[in-house]
């Protein structure tokens, strides 16, 4: 048995885990114009059901419209969904089914820098999906001010959260299948629960912390809000502290986790 | 000749399993070595651990004078990985695969393209640079594995069953790459089920069961230290086999389905002498071989 503290052992990684992010780019660089069109079509489809129909009956939230309202939240789903999705069911795949890891771990890469050349790339996946929803949303005349460009770095940050937690859960998950657990217990209740559709003020008060504790998306969604509305708060830096710390935890854990799963 | 790889009783557990039993064996500059034995015998095992991608439980193991547990990068530098298992990868074509791999190695752009034609043509690829992997035979799909291998100039190849699965013509292009490989002076390290390939090849080999080496040597030598030079194979009867046992002291006879071998050194005077009591259906003096070894030292229960 490992002691309990080596899972948070920081890893030793050199400059070829990019070898890993350019692998996984050029994969991407193939494909990517038909790839780009779902995360192009989601947000429409989102922005006129929910910002269109549903806001019809919704005068306004926190002194904006309700469909400026739902666009952050938009933003932050798709970087979510992006990052999580690439470095569960994608990696899973190279890793189990395609056996890429195993090839690359043959030379001189480790199997630590392709863990995290793997997580980087999900990080980006987030960016270039984060990107292109606010870029619709900017379209469509939802963001004020010049902040909300701020919002493409931030989606690489937040890219790197979520593909670190998928990664998690790659290391740990018994087949391929099992991502259904993640996906239904945590990221669903993300999407509903952190600020995207309704201010969780509304919420019971215990539900509120729960929220604020164990769904990183809230401040991820707070921060998006702040920026694209172009109301920054102070408050947003706290935000930020904490989703650095959630970030660097899940990331290390993700490498140390993959490393016991792998090394026998 | 120098020792390029050098284990002094290497141990491996998994979990509670003992998958190599402290063991110990050299590996010289320039020849090509193989690793026999039954399934789950530890072959693969020791051969991941020489290449680094499996860490040792204990004992010593030196690649090119460096120690596997401080320099697995730069061991990893010079060695060319030959899996047991296809690990192409399929999003790339097969001309892709080759530049991919060379990123991992630090090889520059220029340098991998070159390499990566010379490659193909050396396995006959060539005018399959552009096809996607999935579009290729196994044959085929064997042979890139093999190409991806040499990408960064290994002085050393590891081959995890080079030819299972693959038709005589493709094996044969196969042993005719690894003689020329070990005529540029790349030593080769193989595993293989076909005893014909390590007679062939190797001109050292260890048998291995239970992760422990068994016997080890040039195959010529080790066939002959156990049963001398020939094989009388006789149609089973059970009154030549009596007479067989009965007859004669210094000769060893092994029933195998529905014939005896009998393990001697005067093959035709035993010959005669059955041919002139019964009329076996069949009867011929072989070479003794490096199966009949194997079989003899492993066993003949099935180990899966």
């Amino acid at each position: 048995m490992k002691p309990f503290s080596s899972y948070f052992k920081f890893p030793k990684l050199t400059y070829r885990l990019w070898k890993v992010w350019v692998r996984d780019r050029d994969v991407f660089m193939k494909t990517f114009k038909t790839d780009l069109l779902i995360p192009l079509l989601e947000p429409l489809l989102y922005l006129v059901a929910m910002g269109f129909g549903l806001g019809l009956f919704i005068s306004e939230v926190n002194g904006v419209s309700y469909i400026q309202f739902i666009a952050p939240g938009l933003v932050s789903i798709s970087i979510m969904y992006a990052s999580f999705s690439e470095c569960t069911y994608s990696s899973y795949v190279r890793m189990y089914f395609q056996k890429t890891y195993d090839a690359i771990v043959a030379t001189p890469v480790s199997l630590e820098e392709v863990v995290a050349g793997e997580v980087l790339w999900g990080a980006t996946k987030g960016l270039i999906n984060g990107s292109i929803v606010l870029a619709v949303v900017a379209v469509f005349g939802l963001v004020n001010g010049p902040l909300f460009l701020l919002v493409i770095p931030f989606s690489f940050f937040i890219g790197l959260l979520f593909s670190s937690f998928g990664m998690c859960c790659t290391a740990l998950v018994p087949s391929i299948d099992s991502f259904n657990y993640p996906f239904f217990l945590y990221i669903t209740p993300m999407f509903l629960f952190s600020g995207t559709f309704f201010p969780i003020t509304i919420l019971p008060k215990p539900v509120q912390l729960f929220a604020q504790i164990f769904l990183p998306l809230t401040q991820t969604v707070n921060i998006t809000r702040g920026l694209t509305l172009g109301i920054p708060e102070l408050s947003m830096l706290l935000d930020l502290l904490w989703l650095v710390v959630v970030t660097v935890v899940f990331f290390v854990l993700s490498i140390n986790l993959m490393v016991k799963r792998l090394i026998k | 000749m120098s020792s390029i790889v050098e284990a002094k009783n290497l141990i491996k557990y998994y979990e509670n399993l003992r998958a190599v039993d402290n063991i110990s064996f050299e590996v010289m500059k320039g020849e090509c070595f193989g690793f026999l034995g039954p399934n789950g015998a530890g072959k693969t095992t020791t051969m991941q651990m020489v290449h680094c991608v499996l860490p040792i439980t204990s004992g010593e193991l030196y690649v090119a004078g460096m120690n596997v547990k401080e320099k697995a990068r730069e061991i990893k530098a010079l060695i060319g990985v030959v899996p047991q298992e296809n690990n192409l990868d399929p999003d790339f074509t097969v001309c892709k695969n080759l530049i991919v791999f060379a990123r991992y190695f630090d090889i520059p752009k220029d340098v991998a393209e070159k390499r990566a034609s010379d490659l193909l043509e050396f396995l006959s690829l060539t005018e399959k640079g552009d096809v996607v992997i999935d579009n290729l035979s196994s044959g085929m799909k064997h042979r890139l594995l093999i190409a991806r291998a040499l990408i960064n100039e290994p002085q050393i190849l590891v081959l995890d069953e080079p030819t299972t699965g693959l038709d005589p013509q493709a094996r044969h292009l196969i042993w005719d790459r690894i003689v020329d490989l070990k005529k540029e002076g790349v030593t080769v390290l193989l595993t293989t089920h076909y005893m014909e390939e390590a007679a062939q090849l190797c001109d050292r080999i260890v048998i291995m069961d239970y992760g422990k080496i068994v016997e080890e040597g040039n195959p010529k030598d080790i066939v002959k230290k156990h049963f001398g030079k020939n094989v009388l194979e006789i149609s089973y009867s059970e009154e030549i086999l009596s007479f067989l046992k009965g007859a004669y002291h210094n000769a060893t006879e092994e029933v195998i389905g529905d014939r005896i071998n009998v393990f001697t050194n005067e093959p035709e005077q035993i010959l005669s002498d059955v041919l002139e009591r019964f009329s076996p259906r069949e009867a011929v003096i072989r070479d003794a071989n490096l199966e009949d070894v194997f079989l003899k030292l492993t066993g003949r229960r099935l180990r899966e």
